[in-house]
């Protein structure tokens, strides 16, 4: 509930110019040349100093790609992406890996000001003492630039810190889980990733232990017409306990922006991840132009007998949202959660839910879905739920529910339902409403403005998702509910 | 105070207000009585802006300004409080919620200090218990699953919080039971002050047994067709409106 009473107070705070977090900085960037060929692969490799089996893993990624087909299943349209027009490298100048934050480029620092950052990420980033413990490890265009309070981890045994830096430190971990969730050769852009990828975040959770603090990643896009390529993995090992929020903003600009991350956790025996993202990339301008292209591949492995993974996003930014943070139940009494509110307004196109595979016995799973239509956007719900021969018991509970906010956007529902378990239970609950007129003159007449009352209401109807966010989240999560909506109606 | 002159209001492009004349001076109480259908809500929702009802003639003046060319926000800020005969729901956010977006929105409208939490909770607490409003349902989503009557005295919960200079209250004693209403008719007598008007739109006499009015209006077929003292609420209690009925149709 306190989460809802503070959205009104949050959006007046917010300035009035909406893409305040639409800003580029110029920090100068090192480039690999446009365009992919094995050179750049090469390239991209030789600069982060990869061992060799790194190199071939992404060549034959990069081969594989080559036979592929951009998919075109999802209910979005965007012009033709030139793969050949895009730059596959980019990182700051500052790549030596500061020792302090005294030694982040100030220019860095700055940005992470004007983002206006709520968490208190800001006190961490700048040392403030009794800031709260939230791990940042920002990934500043492709490379992580900052990484604080490993050593505290460190002291849980905790593992957080850049992929590229895992792939020195941790090699025998890395080599063992990369790619074991999301294959190379998942789908055209995992597989692009996998080939190309700059860096993100790895995180191992080691046996028996509860992460002492939230893991929190910023992610943003920085260097004109550079594809992002994270990746990031995640382990909890038997009985371990980790919970990683991903939040993202961008600078406004105008040109499309690929963004292409793909995002592996895996849970053993009696592990739980909980992952939460809350991203608000660029949707682009009034008409629909400019705002980043989101196709991201998200997969939780629940490997181990009842472990739990849990997706919670809120999915406000972007002009083309495409993304389906997914569970394989693979562990008998593992359960797979998915709690999202995908919020599109002006031209923007969301196409996003999930997949729940049960393969092991009484396996669960629970899908929330809210989607916000507004403006000219069109939002799909599209997931699968789908039981394996043996997975015996198998139990999932799905709700879609979407709400219009005026009459030329668009939400729809597509779930597919596969069970080849005769014990399976699969209940799905969708349904579709409006704001009605009534329920806004209500407001208006005690006093909210149109803005308010919208942001009101549609926090009242995401609030099951909101709760599952982390404290940390919520806050800018109803803001960021507040400005997307801001002008759909009147 | 309130000026209403000659209003003419359509709705769906039929006309529903037809020349409708009421002053409500400043401190007084006004009754509006009136058949089904007469327009009383439609007068109500006039006043507190609703889009779908257009003026289409003569002139609304609250505190000496044209109340017509206001949002309804802004009315609110104004002073203007309508008490829903039918209050709307709004799923998951919170009664205290809502409450708090509300007077601060006023608040902060009439230049204001927004209230702490302290002073806000201090606040509603004090009124709920005036109105036997368990805090507990404050924290439920705003009227989902509300009884009738519960809806009703929440409104009056919402008029005491934003300290209006106008209160519409449009049936608000319907659905109420004897002790609710009376525990209403207080809440809503407490209200009254020399800088305040109400507009009392009711069916039943019952109610301005407690809420005496300084004056009672008939409305029918869109205009009021008689005015008068409470006595006039008591008559109409004998005799019905057959009478309005006629007369408005020969009008
Ligand atoms: N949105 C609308 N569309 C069409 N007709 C409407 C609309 N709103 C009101 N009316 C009509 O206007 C007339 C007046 O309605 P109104 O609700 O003002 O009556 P009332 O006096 O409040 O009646 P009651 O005593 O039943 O509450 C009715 O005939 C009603 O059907
Ligand atoms: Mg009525």
């Amino acid at each position: 509930m306190p989460a809802v009473e503070q959205t009104v107070e949050r959006v007046k705070e917010i300035d009035v110019d909406k893409y305040k977090y639409g800003f580029s900085t110029d920090i100068e960037s090192v480039r690999a040349p446009k365009g992919l060929s094995e050179d750049i692969v090469r390239f991209i490799s030789a600069k982060k100093g990869e061992p060799e089996w790194l190199l071939d893993w992404r060549l034959e990624a990069y081969r594989r790609w080559r036979t592929m087909q951009e998919p075109t299943w999802a209910k979005v349209h965007y012009p033709k992406i030139d793969f050949e027009d895009l730059y596959y490298y980019a990182a700051p100048k500052s790549t030596e890996g500061p020792k302090s934050l005294d030694e982040v480029d100030p220019e860095l620092l700055r940005t992470y000001e004007k983002l206006g950052i709520p968490l208190k990420e800001q006190e961490v980033l700048a040392g403030v003492q009794g800031a709260p413990k939230v791990a940042v490890d920002a990934v500043f265009d492709s490379v992580s630039v900052v990484t604080t309070f490993k050593e505290e981890l460190a002291k849980a045994g905790v593992i957080f810190c850049s992929i590229s830096e895992a792939v020195k430190t941790h090699p025998e971990l890395v080599k063992k889980y990369l790619g074991s969730v999301v294959p190379i050769t998942d789908n055209f852009y995992a597989t692009l990733n996998s080939a190309v990828f700059s860096d993100g975040s790895f995180v191992y959770v080691p046996e028996g232990v509860r992460c002492p603090m939230e893991l929190s990643t910023y992610f943003r896009i920085n260097a004109e017409n550079t594809g992002q390529f994270e990746r990031t993995l995640i382990i909890a090992d038997k009985g371990a306990y980790v919970s990683y929020l991903e939040g993202c903003t961008a600078p406004m600009r105008d040109e499309n922006q690929l963004h292409a991350a793909v995002v592996e956790l895996v849970a053993l025996e009696d592990a739980e991840i909980k992952y939460s993202t809350v991203q608000n990339w660029y949707p682009g301008d009034a008409e629909g132009k400019g705002g980043v292209y989101n196709f991201v591949t998200k997969r939780g492995d629940c490997r181990g007998d009842r472990s739990k993974i849990s997706w919670t996003q809120v999915e406000t930014g972007s002009a083309i949202t495409w993304k389906y943070p997914s569970c394989i139940l693979r562990g008998h009494g593992s359960r797979g959660e998915f709690y999202s509110i995908a919020i599109s307004n002006g031209y923007q196109q969301v196409d996003s839910g999930t997949k729940m595979i049960h393969l092991g016995r009484d396996t669960s799973s629970r899908i929330i879905s809210k989607g916000i239509a507004a403006g000219f956007s069109d939002n799909t719900y599209r997931g699968l739920v789908s039981a394996h021969r043996k997975a015996t018991n198998a139990r999932n509970f799905t709700c879609c529910d979407s709400l219009l906010i005026g009459d030329r956007c668009g939400a729809h529902t597509v779930p597919y339902i596969e069970a080849k378990n005769s014990s399976a239970t699969f209940e799905h609950e969708a349904t579709t409403s409006k704001i009605s007129d009534d329920q806004l003159f209500y407001c208006l007449s005690r006093g909210l403005s149109e803005e308010e009352a919208v942001a009101l209401i549609v926090n009242g109807f995401v609030r099951d998702v909101l709760q599952q966010l982390p404290m940390e989240f919520m806050a800018e999560t109803q803001k960021l509910i507040g400005i997307s909506l801001e002008g759909s109606v009147g | 105070m309130l000026e209403i002159k000659n209003l003419h209001a359509k709705v769906d492009g039929r006309e529903i207000l037809n020349g409708l004349d009421l002053t409500i001076p400043a401190g007084e109480v006004h009754a509006i009585m009136g058949p089904n259908g007469s327009g009383k809500s439609t007068l109500s929702y006039v006043l507190a802006g609703k889009d779908d009802y257009e003026v289409t003639d003569g002139s609304v003046t609250w505190k000496g300004e044209d109340l017509l060319a206001m949002e309804p926000d802004e009315r609110a800020a104004a002073g203007v409080f309508l008490a829903f005969q039918y209050p709307m729901e709004i799923p998951g956010v919170a009664t205290m919620t809502f409450l708090r977006s509300a007077v601060n929105a006023v608040r902060k409208a009439r230049g204001e200090e927004e209230y702490s939490t302290p002073d806000f909770l201090r606040t509603v607490k004090e009124k709920a218990k005036d109105l036997k409003i368990d805090m507990e349902m404050l924290r439920r989503p705003l009227n989902v699953g509300f009884s009738g009557g519960e809806k009703k005295r929440n409104e009056i919960l919402q008029m005491s919080l934003l300290e209006p200079g106008l209160c519409i209250l449009d049936e608000t004693d319907s659905g109420l039971d004897i002790d609710a209403l009376r525990i209403v008719a207080d809440g809503v007598n407490a209200l009254r002050s020399p800088e305040r008007c109400m507009l009392v739109i009711t069916h039943y006499q019952r109610l301005l047994n407690h809420i005496v009015p300084d004056r009672v209006h008939v409305l029918s077929k869109g205009r009021v067709a008689r005015s008068g003292g409470p006595e006039l609420a008591l008559e109409l209690e004998k005799s019905g409106y057959a009478d309005y009925g006629d007369e408005a149709t020969a009008a």
